[in-house]
């Protein structure tokens, strides 16, 4: 196997290990996004959602195991190749102008450590029940110990009343609101971007992989923002 | 005045390389790596060479002046390589080629070695395809030929605009993986100074570290010089800034003869001069006279006006009737393509009326509203279009819009240090390859013949004569603490600190530059008796001038480009005597060389076979002294001398 | 036309260096960059003064010697144009003008705005060629191509090696040239029997020269006087991640 750990330290191996894992991210991401447009079909249906969620403890660990693995994976990456890049470049330009690169790609390095930390707010803000940032009395927790038993083996979890709890503060949604535009704009450089790590572009597509790439991008941010507009407007649980 | 020996085969010209390959010693494959052998210069020819020796397992040194070895200048090389492959069924032939290639250079190449290029013109291409040269295919898959430089068949190669440049790359790649296999050291960055002569054979250089400015020998069983030609003389040439007769010049120094300096070629499109501030020309490619019309102003006052600094009329506000197509006028039959040689001096020819519409009068029309008329802008632009933005962002003129303004400049030099059928120079073991060397063009070379020339000599010729060499002369000690290497060591030292310690008024390229305009005016595309004696009194007076106010600021021990510029310089002030001395000396016109006294009725070059069927091989014999001649006469045994027209 | 320059003035490797402003007047908007430079130059020399150094030699837009950044742009950053090719008419009188050595790791400063590009060199050593014998091959005609293949290689065969890819690139990544050569080399049939062990022993080299990574921002290929295209890294990528399949040490 020296040779897949010879690939793995390579700028490229690092760079793929980014984009697959990117990948898997983006998936939950989408996931994640979908189950949530419940709140949509009304409280009944989120909660089910909620409950199905937790109903096997065992499971859910694994999967958040794997996710955390996975964000572990893109995170050291990412540290290791944006060291090589300094690295690469001890002594910066007086001046230097862009041409061609979009303001997401060159805020990669940016966008994606405040990412990170919006994730572990979010967590902080929504399953631990802890708001760190003092934005409004908003926090809600979601652990299985929230949830009351309505039978043996069933749980009943207020996901809906704490969506609509957790966005009632205006700073809390404007802070979620900038958080997703910048993931949309991480995901959409790095949708793009991972076609050509994995040299899975083609140039007569290359349009469309960056179209594609934006679209879900956008896709991401609007269905992820519509939520605590809709609480905070009143259109949901007014 | 001695005559020297050719050393090729006699005999059937067509069995005579592949007699000699066998008549010739081999180097038993063991003892090759108890051989050392040096190649200055990673062109076409030195980088092909050193690959080629060091497979064989030769151990090889090469050394060059510039950061990589893939910035020689045959990177620049635009048209096409020539190749006997007849792939288009026109019928030609390794016969035909050879046949071009003497009549070409009008009678005064070798004939032995144009077979022997003509026939391994086929291997080359064999060999760049097989490196991966991304040649220009048809859409069947096989490889794509044009005509080119008015031969009758189409047998030239090429990759677009770029032959040169793929070629090189090439070479280069081979190169790279002899390196990588510890076969060739590679010296970037460092130059040859000196030739250090043992016992009557070459066995060493003496170079300089161009970024530590540390001067060191090298020593070897034999020495390659692969270090171009000499057009930056006219300081103003299509050769890279760097080009340069130093490493050739200072062999001369050490015994080798100079062939035929005065044979230099002048291509007839070029952008012309825009200030007295420019450093070099560029060359746009010939076939641009397909389609182009080459015209100048009747009326003079349309033409240059040196007071005003423009011309009179705009080109396109002058009507047709006033408009002199001298080409088309002067020679019906082939007009606007006729050779590069002629062509060059018809433009001249009408500067020197004062009809020029360029800088100082120098520059004529070359007119595309017929070609844009007849063929429509599109197809105009399909054909010429990237030479038609290279233009604009040279000139800020757009050739679509207003005639281009083109003027001759000196592009490639046909002459170089005598070598025999071995390549081999009077010296023993100091062996010349490509355009450094004198031997296969006669006193005009054919476009798309310079690619094929400087990989024959490295890929096929070098690598099996240089063995010969070696295994006839055996494994000897080397040595760099041998007294001709301190000699020369000193020598090379001592002319580094004069340099430096003039510490002189004027710039080195002042010196250069008014050298060049020297050589231009009076050794350029036309000469005569009268201004070759003018030039030589004028030569050691700027040479004289030079070594007492000249300015070098710096140290020799480190990066200093001005000193690099400045011993360059020096040479070409002494070589520029030797080839105005062989125009000089040269009472004909042949090729390359016009002069003006020697001229048929209707302007056209005129031979004397009789008296000039020779080359001329020019020993150095100390700074300001005249240089021996020596012959070699040439026989032309299968292509037989005759006059050329283009009516 | 008058300049003002700020240049970067660097002894030598080890010298920290330093911006020095220079004034450069008399200038006529005929000159190419680099004559310009030589005018300024001349009149430093005959001044007992140490010119500014640069690298240049074919000064026609082919020999890849030339090369540094003009405010904050690689060869100026004209649409395929070297610094040599550039010419004066594109400033204007009065204007200031920062020019600085490629930066890289990779590409250390030799003196003032001549950098050393060996990097690339040893990239090709490891392994940019086709292991051909000189003398060896077969009839040049005897495989065909398809001559949409061999114009691709061409294309990215028309690298000249300047180095202004890895200094447009914010991560100053060698990948452009790598790939390009890659591509040329893995597009050919003569290419195909190393394409995977060349794919894997250049991309190695170029990590250990101490290039940075590709983030497929696009500078490099933008910047590129040769225009060579972003997807020759993506190939690369490809062609090394097939290798990872193909060769097992």
């Amino acid at each position: 196997m020296s040779w897949l750990l010879r690939f793995t330290k390579s700028t490229i191996g690092l760079k793929v290990i980014m984009a697959l894992s990117g990948l898997a991210l983006f998936g939950f991401v989408i996931g994640h996004m979908l189950g949530n447009l419940q709140i949509y079909l009304g409280e009944t249906t989120l909660d089910h959602y909620g409950e199905s969620l937790k109903s096997n403890a065992g499971l859910l660990w694994i999967i958040r195991a794997t996710l955390l693995g996975i964000l572990t994976a893109h995170v050291v990456s990412s540290v290791k190749l944006v060291l090589r890049s300094k690295a690469a470049r001890p002594q910066g330009y007086k001046q230097w102008k862009s041409k061609v690169s979009t303001y997401a790609s060159r805020t990669m390095k940016m966008s994606g450590p405040i990412v990170l930390a919006f994730l572990v707010y979010h967590l902080l803000h929504f399953t631990v029940g802890f708001d760190s940032l003092g934005l409004g009395d908003t926090a809600v927790s979601t652990t299985i110990e929230h949830c009351s038993h309505v039978a043996a083996g069933e749980l009943d979890c207020p996901v809906y009343a704490n969506v609509i709890k957790g966005f009632s503060a205006p700073a809390i949604v404007a802070f979620y609101i900038f958080a997703q535009l910048l993931l949309g704009m991480h995901l959409g450089h790095g949708a793009y971007s991972m076609f050509r790590t994995l040299g899975l572009n083609n140039p007569r597509y290359d349009r469309l992989a960056r179209a594609f790439a934006t679209g879900v991008a956008v896709v991401i941010v609007v269905g992820n923002c519509s939520i605590p507009l809709a609480v905070l407007t009143g259109v949901v649980g007014g | 005045m001695t005559t020297l020996q050719s050393n090729a085969p006699t005999g059937d010209i067509e069995t005579a390389w592949d007699r000699h390959k066998f008549d010739i010693k081999v180097v038993n494959p063991a003892n090759k790596r108890k051989y050392t052998v040096i190649v200055v210069g990673t062109g076409l020819a030195g980088a092909s060479a050193a690959a080629s020796l060091g497979e064989l397992g030769y151990n090889v040194l090469n050394f060059c002046f510039q950061d990589s070895a893939r910035r020689a200048h045959s990177i620049a090389a635009q048209g096409g390589i020539n190749a006997a492959k007849n792939y288009q069924g026109d019928g030609d032939s390794v016969y035909r080629l050879f046949y071009d290639t003497v009549k070409g250079g009008d009678f005064r190449s070798r004939e032995e070695n144009v077979y022997r290029l003509a026939q391994v013109s086929v291997n080359i291409i064999d060999q760049a395809v097989a490196q991966g040269v991304p040649f220009a295919r048809e859409y069947g898959g096989l490889l794509a030929n044009r005509s080119f430089g008015g031969a009758l068949v189409s047998r030239t190669f090429y990759a677009a605009g770029q032959t040169g440049q793929q070629l090189l790359l090439g070479a280069y790649q081979a190169l790279a993986r002899q390196v990588h296999d510890g076969k060739v050291k590679l010296y970037t960055r460092t130059e040859m100074l000196d030739v250090v002569v043992h016992d009557g054979h070459a066995r060493g250089i003496i170079t300089r570290n161009l970024v530590t400015g540390k001067v060191e020998r090298w020593a070897a069983d034999a020495v390659v010089l692969a270090t171009g030609g000499y057009a930056n003389v006219f300081f103003l040439s299509t050769n890279a800034m760097g080009c340069n007769v130093t490493a050739a010049w200072r062999a001369s120094k050490r015994g080798a003869f100079f062939a035929n300096p005065c044979y230099t070629q002048i291509h007839p499109t070029c952008i012309p001069v825009s200030g007295g501030y420019q450093s070099k020309l560029t060359l746009m490619s010939e076939s641009l006279r397909n389609d182009g019309r080459v015209w100048a102003p009747k009326a003079e006052a349309d033409c240059w006006d040196s007071d005003k600094g423009r011309v009179g009329r705009k080109p396109t506000d002058i009507p047709e009737a006033e408009r002199d197509y001298f080409l088309e006028r002067r020679y019906p039959t082939f007009g606007n393509l006729v050779p590069r040689d002629v062509a060059s001096r018809a433009a001249k020819h009408a500067c020197d009326e004062g009809r020029g519409v360029s800088y100082e009068g120098r520059g004529v029309y070359l007119d595309f509203s017929e070609a844009i008329g007849r063929l429509g802008r599109d197809e105009v632009g399909e054909r010429y279009g990237n030479l038609f933005e290279m233009y604009e962002r040279i000139t800020g003129d757009s050739p679509y819009e207003t005639p281009m303004r083109i003027y001759p400049a000196p592009h490639y030099t046909m002459g170089g240090l005598w070598v025999d059928y071995n390549l081999m120079s009077n010296v023993p073991g100091l062996f010349v390859i490509g355009e450094a060397n004198f031997s296969d063009h006669g006193a005009n070379r054919l476009g798309a013949s310079a690619l094929m020339q400087g990989l024959s000599d490295g890929y096929f010729v070098l690598p099996s004569t240089i063995g010969h060499y070696l295994a006839k002369v055996g494994v000897r000690a080397k040595s760099t603490d041998w007294a001709e290497f301190t000699e020369a060591e000193e020598q090379v030292r001592a002319r580094i600190d004069k340099l430096l310690s003039i510490k002189g008024k004027r710039s080195v390229d002042s010196f250069h530059r008014e050298l060049g305009l020297e050589m231009w005016q009076h050794c350029g595309m036309a000469r005569n008796k009268e201004g070759l004696a003018g030039l030589l009194e004028r030569i050691p007076q700027i040479r004289e001038e030079f070594w007492e106010n000249v300015s070098v600021p710096g140290t020799s021990g480190e990066l200093n480009q001005v000193l690099e510029r400045a011993g360059r310089v020096a040479d070409f002030l002494e070589f520029a005597e030797c080839m105005a001395l062989d125009a000089y000396t040269r009472d004909e016109s042949c090729g390359g060389h016009f002069r003006e006294e020697y001229q048929r009725d209707d302007g056209e070059a005129q031979r004397d076979d009789e008296n000039f069927q020779y080359v001329a091989a020019w020993e150095f014999t100390g700074v300001g002294n005249k240089p021996n001649l020596h012959k070699e006469a040439l026989e032309f045994r299968y292509v037989k001398p005759s006059q050329r027209s283009y009516k | 036309m008058n300049l003002t320059l700020h240049v970067w003035r660097q002894k030598g490797p080890n010298d920290s260096g330093a911006f020095e402003t220079i004034q450069a007047s008399g200038i006529s908007e005929h000159m190419s960059f680099l004559e310009m430079l030589d005018f300024v130059n001349e009149k430093l020399e005959s001044d007992g003064k140490q010119p500014i150094v640069f690298e240049h030699d074919c000064r026609e837009g082919i020999c890849g010697c030339c090369g540094f950044m003009i405010n904050g742009q690689p060869h100026g950053g004209r649409p395929r144009t070297t610094v040599c090719q550039l010419h004066m008419r594109e400033f204007s009188d009065g204007e200031e003008l920062t020019l600085e050595p490629w930066r890289a790791a990779a590409f250390p400063v030799v003196k003032d705005l001549m950098v050393d590009r060996n990097a690339f060199d040893r990239i090709i050593e490891a392994g940019g060629y086709v292991s051909v014998r000189t003398g060896s091959p077969q009839d040049a005609n005897a495989l065909p191509i398809e001559k949409d293949h061999a114009s691709r290689a061409f294309d990215a065969a028309t690298c000249i090696g300047c180095g202004a890819c890895v200094a447009a690139c914010p991560n100053a990544a060698g990948m452009l040239f790598t790939g390009a050569k890659v591509t040329h080399l893995g597009l050919l049939p003569q290419g195909e029997p190393e394409r995977y062990t060349r794919v894997v022993a250049m991309t190695e080299q170029h990590d250990a020269e101490g290039f940075g990574h590709c983030t497929n921002h696009g500078e490099c290929s933008a910047y590129c006087p040769k225009g060579i295209s972003l997807d020759v890294i993506a190939r690369m990528n490809a062609d090394l991640l097939k290798a990872q399949f193909k060769n097992r040490d």
